[in-house]
């Protein structure tokens, strides 16, 4: 059934769910990366470097990024929601917000294959 | 409408929502919003700093430098707190998601809790990472 409905209070249980389910994957890296840290211990280029020269550390710090970037988008939506009452202005900052982060998914990627 | 009207006032008439009027889970809430902004406005730096860093011994050298001005120390000092506040209150709300410590003194308690925990976290990774 394709029934979206664009106002009222049923459409936000997707981002609710999904800015918890990025939150916890959120949890579960940084804790991972600590470890990664504290194992490392980098002190120069040539270490720091190696705590990102797996592919699995890649993949998940990649995927850290996605999940950080959606839940900023609906974190940010929020506040907009909140505080910016005109409807094109706050348009305008949503747009904003979602180019800027589609433009850092394509910076992460480059950052984190070009290791 | 008559019913409510005679119905007893529960509430207070207003709300004085000035900072140092909240209480300590309002403060919290007020916290995890504002270090979710200021991490976000900020991203561009992050990325920045962990492009510049992974891009080669010469670029590592310039983050290095970078972080040993003051002023940078304490702007990346300030970030890590909006880092390990909205994490300590952001698990704080997943666990009252699923209606654990939603009593008032059980959401003081762990209140207390996420401000104390998340001021430890950054005085503790801040001396090792940026100090």
């Amino acid at each position: 059934m394709v029934n979206k409905v664009v106002v009222g209070a049923h459409y936000g249980i997707g981002s609710w769910l999904g800015q918890r389910v990025t939150a916890a994957a959120m949890v579960v890296y940084s804790i991972l990366f600590a470890a990664a840290l504290i194992a490392a211990h980098p002190q120069g280029y040539a270490e720091w470097r190696a705590v990102f020269a797996p592919g699995w550390m890649k993949f998940a710090t990649f995927i850290f990024l996605l999940c950080l970037y959606y839940h900023a988008w609906v974190g940010m939506r929020d506040i907009f929601m909140d505080y910016v009452k005109p409807v094109g202005v706050r348009l305008a900052c949503h747009a904003v917000v979602a180019l800027l982060l589609v433009g850092y998914a394509g910076w992460a990627l480059r950052i984190l294959w070009s290791v | 409408m008559a019913e409510s009207a005679s119905r007893p006032r529960r509430y207070p008439p207003w709300y004085n929502l000035s900072l140092g009027a909240l209480p300590l889970p309002g403060l919290v809430s007020i916290f995890h919003r504002l270090s979710g902004a200021v991490l976000f406005a900020m991203l561009w730096f992050l990325l920045w700093l962990l492009d510049t860093s992974l891009a080669g011994e010469q670029g590592f050298g310039r983050v290095r430098e970078i972080g040993s001005f003051f002023l940078v120390k304490l702007v990346l000092l300030g970030l890590l707190w909006c880092y390990m506040h909205h994490f300590c209150a952001g698990i704080r709300y997943l666990f009252m998601d699923l209606h654990k410590a939603i009593d008032l003194p059980g959401a003081r308690r762990t209140s207390v809790a996420v401000l104390v925990v998340s001021i430890a976290l950054t005085i503790v990774l801040g001396a090792t990472l940026i100090w």
